[in-house]
C-alpha cells in the first residue's frame, strides 16, 4: 500500500487542531547571581554596571559572574555610566503576528563598554537615526522600577 | 580507538529552585570540574554538553544559549539530547570526541533548570505524547510510568511496599551527599502513606523537580596520565533506542537497556556483570525504575531484584551498592544533570574520594545508566580505575 | 594533598524568597499553538473511527497487524502491505488510576480519577497496545487481562478523533 498510497487532493488532508487544548504553560526566569546585582543597581541607583576581566581586558555589560574566554570568576564590578553609542538598529513596522503597527518602533543595540544592550529608541525620527550616534538611558521613576530591563524606559539621543 | 579517562568532576547543589541562571549553574559545575584537575579553559579542546527539553528552562536553542557557561566559547561545541538519557549520553558523546583521536581533552556539561516551568514541569511533558493518537486523552507523564510500574509489579508479583524500599534506600544514601536537596530520612510507611498520584505511583516514589548542573573533564590516555595518578577509565559505552510506539513494548522489561548494557560490557570485556561490577548507578526517577534497570543492566536476575534488595545486597555496604550517590530520588532530578551526576559519583567512588558515602573495599568497576525519551532510550557507561 | 571541592553553587530559593519581591524574576508565556497534519495512515485511522470501526495496517514481512496504523513497519522498514479492519474489543495489558491533572494539580474531592490503560485490541498482533481510557468500572475492580469493549460516541457526535471512542468498558 503505502508506497503507492498518497493524499492527492489537498482537501483530503486532515489536520489535528487541539483548539482549547493548546499549551497553557509559562516560564518564570530568575535574574541570576549577576542579574540580581545588576538589576538592583538599576532599580535603586539608576546605574548600569559591567564586570571586568583584567586578563582578557573585557568589560561585560550586562555584568556576568564569569569571563566566557578565560573562565575566571569576575569580582570587579564597574559603573559604566548610562550612555552608549548605537551599534546597530532596526525599524519595526509590524507586530509579532504580522499586522501593521500604528507607528514604527526603533530597536537599538547600544554599545556600552564591551557589551550590547538591546532596547527601544525614543525621541528620534526614523530618518535621523545613525549608527554610532550617542544615546542615553532614560529610567522610569524610581518608585515604578521593579528590577528588570523595563526599568529603563528607552534610550534617547544625547 | 584511544583510551579515554575521566580526570575531573564537579557539580552544583541540586535545589528545588535556584537563584542562578542556567548559564551560571553550568558555569559553577564546569569551573569546579576544571579546578578539580587543575586545568584551565585554554587546556580544553572541545565541549560536549547536554540538556533535556528546552521547554523546562524556557529557552529555545538552549544549547547555544548554554554554550559559554559550559566553556564552549570559540571551541568545537556540540549538544546531545535524548531526554532523560541525556546526562549519560553526553559522556558517550564526549568519549567519541577523544576516542576518535580528534581531540585530547573534552568538557562534558549537563544542566537543567526545571523551576522555570510554570505551573509545574509536568505540564511541559504534554507534547511528548503523540499529538493525534494520544494527546486528546489529556495524558500526563505519570500515566506512562504508572502503566509501566503496574505491569512490572504484576509480572513478578512485586508489591507497592517492595517498590517503596528503593526510595528508602536511595534517600538514605542521599543524606550523606552534600549536593542533595533533601534533609530527612523516609521510611516505607512514609512512602506508602504519601498521597497517590497515579496508582501505583505515590508522591515519594517520584524524584523531585530540581535545578542543577554537573560536569566532568575527559582526557586521552597520555594526557590523563600526566594530569593525575588516579585516572578513571571509560571502559565501555552502549546506547540503544527502542520504537516510539511505546504501547507495543514489553513494559516489564527494558529490552533497549539490555542491548545497550551488553554493548558496553562487551567493550569493557565484562562477562559476568553481576559478579564483576562493584557499584551501580541505575537511573531512578521512580523507585521501581531502579529495579527495572538493575534487571536490564544484567545486575540482577529478572523477578529476583526485590529479594536481593531486602537482603541488603544493594546497600552501601552490600555486595553491589546501588545508587551510593542517593540517585535522583536522594539527591534530586535536574534531568540531564542527574545522569552526569551519576558518573561524577562513580569517579569519586572509584578514586576513594566519596567521603561519608564511600563504598568500602576499594571498588574497581562501576556502571552508570540513564534512560529517557518516550521510555525508549538507554545510555550506559562502564568506568574502572 | 588538599581535599578538592566537589560541589559549588546551586543557591536555593524558598517560596518566601520568590514572593518577597527581593528576587528579580520575569515571567513569560509562549502564546502560540500548533496544528498537526495527520499524515496518510492516521488520516484513514481517524476517518474509520468516525465510521465506528478500528482499522490497522499489516506488515506481511514481519507478520504483524499494526495499531495505530502506519505507513511503514519500523522493524523491517518496508512499506506496510495493506489495510485490515480489526475488532473494537481487547484486553487490558496494564492500567493506572490517576489522581492528578496534566499539570500535576490534584483532582478535586469527589471527582473521578482518570483510568488510563494500555489495551491490546483483538485482531492486532499480540503486544500491540494502544493507550486508551477505561470507563463504567470501579477503579478497584480493574484487572490485568480483563476483556473490554469500546463505547462509541453516537454517530452524529463523532468528529474523526480518538475520542470518538469514549472509553473501553469491561465485558
Amino acid at each position: 500500500m503505502a508506497i503507492l498510497e498518497r493524499i492527492t487532493r489537498n482537501i483530503d488532508n486532515r489536520f489535528w487542531d487541539p483548539g482549547s487544548e493548546a499549551f497553557p504553560v509559562k516560564n518564570r526566569y530568575t535574574a541570576g547571581m549577576a542579574g540580581q546585582r545588576f538589576f538592583k543597581e538599576i532599580k535603586e541607583n539608576g546605574k548600569i554596571f559591567g564586570s571586568k576581566c583584567q586578563s582578557c581586558k573585557i568589560t561585560y555589560v550586562p555584568a556576568r559572574i564569569y569571563c566566557e574566554r578565560c573562565f575566571e570568576r569576575l569580582e570587579e564590578w564597574v559603573d559604566v555610566g548610562t550612555e552608549g553609542t548605537i551599534y546597530s538598529f532596526t525599524v519595526v513596522y509590524k507586530t509579532k503576528s504580522g499586522k501593521p503597527k500604528e507607528s514604527p518602533s526603533i530597536i537599538v543595540a547600544v554599545k556600552i563598554a564591551d557589551g550590547l544592550l538591546i532596547h527601544r529608541l525614543n525621541g528620534c525620527s526614523v530618518e535621523d537615526i545613525q549608527i554610532g550616534m550617542p544615546v542615553k538611558a532614560e529610567f522610569k521613576p524610581k518608585a515604578e522600577r521593579r528590577g528588570g530591563i523595563e526599568d529603563i524606559k528607552y534610550f534617547k539621543p544625547l | 580507538m584511544r583510551k579515554v579517562a575521566i580526570v575531573g568532576a564537579g557539580m552544583t547543589k541540586f535545589v528545588r529552585r535556584a537563584l542562578e541562571t542556567p548559564k551560571e549553574l553550568a558555569y559553577e559545575a564546569t569551573k569546579t570540574a576544571l579546578d578539580s584537575c587543575d586545568l584551565r579553559l585554554e587546556d580544553i579542546d572541545c565541549v560536549a554538553h547536554g540538556s533535556a527539553p528546552d521547554a523546562f528552562d524556557g529557552i529555545h536553542q538552549k544549547g547555544e544559549y548554554l554554550a559559554d557557561g559550559c566553556g564552549g566559547w570559540n571551541k568545537p561545541t556540540m549538544r546531545v539530547y535524548v531526554g532523560g538519557g541525556t546526562g549519560v549520553h553526553a559522556i558517550i558523546h564526549g568519549w567519541h570526541h577523544i576516542a576518535s583521536g580528534m581531540f585530547d581533552t573534552c568538557l562534558v556539561v549537563c544542566e537543567e533548570k526545571m523551576s522555570s516551568a510554570m505551573p509545574h514541569a509536568q505540564g511541559f511533558f504534554l507534547t511528548i505524547f503523540d499529538a493525534i493518537t494520544e494527546r486528546s486523552l489529556h495524558p500526563n507523564l505519570l500515566w506512562i510510568f504508572a502503566l509501566e510500574m503496574n505491569r512490572y509489579m504484576q509480572r513478578y508479583g512485586y508489591t507497592k511496599e517492595d517498590m517503596a524500599l528503593v526510595a528508602v534506600n536511595n534517600k538514605r544514601n542521599g543524606l550523606k551527599n552534600p549536593a542533595s536537596q533533601f534533609k530527612d530520612e523516609v521510611t516505607v510507611e512514609d512512602v506508602l502513606n504519601s498521597e497517590i498520584m497515579a496508582y501505583p505511583v505515590s508522591r515519594l516514589d517520584v524524584s523531585p523537580v530540581s535545578d542543577g548542573a554537573a560536569a566532568i573533564v575527559l582526557a586521552a590516555e597520555p594526557v590523563a596520565r600526566r594530569l593525575t595518578d588516579k585516572p578513571i577509565w571509560i571502559e565501555g559505552v552502549g546506547w540503544t533506542l527502542d520504537t516510539a510506539y511505546w504501547g507495543t513494548r514489553d513494559l516489564y522489561y527494558p529490552r533497549y537497556l539490555d542491548k545497550a548494557a551488553r554493548m558496553a560490557y562487551e567493550m569493557a570485556g565484562i562477562r559476568e556483570p553481576a559478579k564483576q561490577i562493584n557499584i551501580a548507578e541505575p537511573y531512578d526517577p521512580f523507585g521501581y525504575k531502579a529495579l527495572h534497570h538493575m534487571e536490564g543492566l544484567q545486575l540482577s536476575p529478572r523477578g529476583k531484584t526485590v529479594e536481593l534488595l531486602r537482603d541488603g545486597h544493594f546497600a552501601l555496604d552490600g555486595n553491589l551498592p546501588m545508587c551510593p550517590s542517593g540517585g535522583l530520588l536522594g539527591v534530586g532530578n535536574p534531568i540531564a544533570a542527574a545522569g552526569t551526576m551519576k558518573v561524577c559519583e562513580l569517579f569519586w567512588q572509584l578514586r576513594g574520594e566519596a567521603g561519608e558515602r564511600q563504598v568500602p573495599g576499594n571498588p574497581r568497576l562501576g556502571v552508570a545508566q540513564a534512560w529517557g525519551d518516550l521510555m525508549q532510550v538507554s545510555s550506559v557507561v562502564v568506568v574502572g580505575n | 594533598m588538599q581535599e578538592k571541592v566537589h560541589v559549588s553553587g546551586g543557591t536555593a530559593l524558598s517560596e518566601q524568597d520568590v514572593h518577597s519581591g527581593e528576587i528579580f524574576m520575569t515571567e513569560d508565556s509562549l502564546d502560540c499553538a500548533f496544528a498537526w497534519d495527520t499524515g496518510v495512515a492516521i488520516n484513514r485511522y481517524l476517518t474509520e473511527l468516525k465510521n465506528g470501526r478500528i482499522i490497522a495496517t499489516e506488515c506481511r514481512h514481519c507478520n504483524r497487524i499494526m495499531l495505530p496504523p502506519r505507513l511503514f513497519c519500523e522493524l523491517c522498514f518496508k512499506p506496510s502491505s495493506g489495510w485490515v479492519y480489526i475488532n473494537d474489543t481487547g484486553v487490558v495489558n496494564t492500567f493506572s488510576i490517576c489522581h492528578v491533572h496534566w499539570d500535576a494539580s490534584r483532582i478535586k474531592e469527589g471527582e473521578k480519577p482518570y483510568l488510563p490503560a494500555v489495551i491490546e485490541i483483538d485482531g492486532a498482533s499480540a503486544g500491540m497496545g494502544i493507550m486508551q481510557l477505561l470507563g463504567e468500572v470501579e477503579p478497584e475492580k480493574i484487572k490485568f487481562g480483563m476483556k473490554v469493549k469500546a463505547v462509541w460516541k453516537p454517530e452524529n457526535e463523532r468528529t474523526g478523533s480518538i475520542t470518538d471512542i469514549k472509553y473501553f468498558k469491561p465485558i
